[in-house]
């Protein structure tokens, strides 16, 4: 029963191209079979992901608000996904007389194309990697990149001066943020001695002390990098408190302000699915997997210990938004290179410490102190620096 | 010295007690769910005017008896008043059509102010919307005409107000009544040196 339900996705695929190969299907056109049930299932999943999670976000932005939130379409609001999108797709499809409307047109292909393809190498639970790859790190991170191809050709292609600041914005974030985001993940390489996400998360199997889960968030230089991880990801993928390149307060909507109908929602999906892929990579690298926090609650099949951990990190990731305003555009720079930056080479090298002081009671106290004494110096430098001070005014008083 | 990002955590906190709080103290959700939760209205809430009439007849029991004050100092001008005729075309005191516009109406209260016959009263029915433009936005008589007993459950206190008022008035005027009754059984003098004060009056 266990293992069968551990592997059931599995089983139930093999059946079928089983069921296939007795009718004499050719063994070439089961491959292409199978390889395309495994994409429709992720697309799938991942995209009635998107649709819940955009009901949920507002429902608890709503809870933390002390509302209610969308409660009306459908069993407590939940058919709403469905309500937005024929909205959506009923809307007028826009394109300005002045826009270079291939441009226009292709940025939000461009746009979800990388938010999908990089879905291919996440490790989805015990034996289930769509597609496994040696350098699956390195790829995840190449591909990811594209989607500031699409952010500024939405901003470039819709000719409009709001559309090209915030496209602007959006490089100078998502290049800045692209540092500290692969040097953190570059520490969870090291360590384990691979760029294979698989070889990454069975390094972090097994318990201490029959129970502590070896998770990399849960040593010293592992909590670091993870939270280093976790900011760039957010910036990432334009979320608040990062989210300046759509920032409505100053830019009307940023790249998408000439984008309405089907086109803005593609881009609304297209940083959902952005925002889960690269919450399964850090649930990946730093938070285990698919693997369970405690020894005896294997009995829940790996899948759902990773789908589980990815909505608590997009849980928290909302629980964020609702919390943190928005910064200024030098504030968000100058916190990803000053801060971010010297933090996860402090990570790296409290990782290194780490692996050559033997894993031992040493090595915490050394990586700790590596990483601990940076973000002291680091941090008060910083918080007094933007601190607001008293203002005093020099001729009334 | 300070621990940095203390500021952040505390902030998550707050946001993270009004999540979880807003499941378990209900009164933390202030927001009407309107169409099943209706808001009770204050007394003085006001929309637009109706017509009180007394007793169950409507027609019978209108307060109304068309002088057309109301329509006079209306500021938006929307109301619309005929004066009822019997057969021989005397005028009643009823009006035969009696219309306000509510697309016009400032829901301002003069009418009510300055009715002399406590007809004219404010309504606090506010669920007016309609697909048609013209046709339901023009209360009638029929619509208008609503029963005392309808003015006491809206507006109680200022309703116990008008009827001692009218009762007031009813008694003065059965005083007047007697006492004009007591006069004429009275020796004519009165009267006689009245009429003679008047054209001496005169010029």
């Amino acid at each position: 029963m266990i293992s069968s339900l551990e592997s059931a996705p599995i089983d139930v695929l093999h059946w079928f191209l089983g069921l296939l190969g007795s009718f004499g299907v050719p063994a070439w056109i089961l491959a292409i079979i199978s390889a395309l049930i495994i994409i429709g299932t992720i697309i799938g999943v991942f995209l009635s992901l998107f649709a819940l999670t955009s009901v949920m976000e507002r429902k608890i932005l709503a809870r933390v608000q002390n509302r209610y939130g969308p409660n009306r379409a459908g069993p407590f609001g939940l058919f709403q996904p469905i309500a937005d999108g024929i909205k959506m797709i009923t809307k007028e499809d826009l394109v300005p007389r002045t826009a270079d409307w291939i441009v226009h047109f292709l940025a939000p292909v461009v746009m979800m194309v990388p938010a999908l393809l990089v879905l291919a190498i996440i490790p989805y639970g015990r034996d289930m990697v769509p597609a496994e790859l040696d350098a699956g790190i390195l790829y995840f991170f190449a591909v990811g990149a594209g989607t500031e191809v699409a952010v500024f050709m939405a901003g470039w292609g819709s000719n409009n001066k709001y559309s090209v600041l915030g496209a602007m914005r959006a490089i100078a974030q998502m290049i800045s943020y692209e540092l500290p985001l692969v040097i953190s993940a570059i520490v969870t390489a090291m360590i384990s001695g691979s760029l294979s996400p698989s070889a990454i998360v069975s390094a972090q199997g097994g318990f201490a002390f029959g129970f502590v889960p070896q998770w990399f968030a849960l040593t010293p230089w592992g909590f670091t990098a993870g939270l280093i991880f976790y900011i760039c990801a957010l910036a990432e993928s334009n979320r608040s408190p990062f989210d300046l390149p759509e920032g409505e307060s100053e830019l009307v909507a940023g790249h998408l302000t000439e984008y309405s109908g089907f086109k803005y929602a593609t881009f609304f999906m297209a940083e959902y699915v952005g925002m889960f892929a690269i919450c399964g990579m850090f649930v990946t690298l730093f938070l285990g997997g698919w693997q369970a926090p405690l020894p005896f609650l294997d009995i829940i099949p790996s899948w759902c210990w990773f789908l589980g951990k990815v909505c608590f990190v997009a849980f928290t990731m909302i629980w964020v938004r609702a919390t943190l305003p928005r910064l200024r555009i030098d504030h968000l720079l100058a916190f990803a290179w000053k801060f971010l930056l010297p933090m996860s080479f402090a990570a790296f090298l409290s990782a290194a410490c780490w692996h050559y002081a033997g894993r031992g009671p040493l090595a915490w106290i050394l990586s700790l102190a590596i990483v601990g004494i940076p973000y002291l110096l680091l941090g008060n430098a910083f918080t007094n620096r933007f601190s607001v001070s008293r203002r005093t005014y020099l001729f009334s008083e | 010295m300070i621990f940095p990002g203390s500021g952040i955590l505390k902030g998550l906190a707050v946001t993270a007690r009004n999540f979880a709080g807003s499941y378990v103290e209900k009164d933390r959700l202030t927001t009407e769910q309107y169409p099943e939760e209706r808001p009770k209205l204050p007394e003085a809430a006001r929309s637009f005017p109706f017509l009180v009439y007394d007793g169950d007849n409507p027609e019978t029991g209108m307060r109304c008896v068309s002088c057309k004050i109301c329509e006079k100092e209306c500021p938006p001008q929307c109301i619309y008043i005929i004066q009822d005729r019997d057969e021989a075309g005397k005028a009643i005191k009823r009006p035969k059509v009696f219309d306000i516009d509510i697309s016009v109406c400032m829901s301002c209260q003069i009418c009510v102010e300055v009715c002399p016959f406590e007809s004219i009263r404010m309504d606090q029915d506010y669920e007016l919307s309609s697909f048609d433009r013209f046709g339901s936005l023009i209360l009638d008589k029929p619509k208008l005409l609503k029963s005392n007993s309808y003015y006491h459950s809206i507006h109680p206190t200022e309703a116990a107000e008008t009827d001692g008022r009218i009762e007031a008035d009813r008694l003065k005027k059965e005083a007047a009544a007697a006492a004009k009754a007591a006069k004429a059984a009275a020796p004519s003098v009165v009267s006689a040196s009245s009429s003679s004060s008047q054209q001496e009056g005169k010029p």
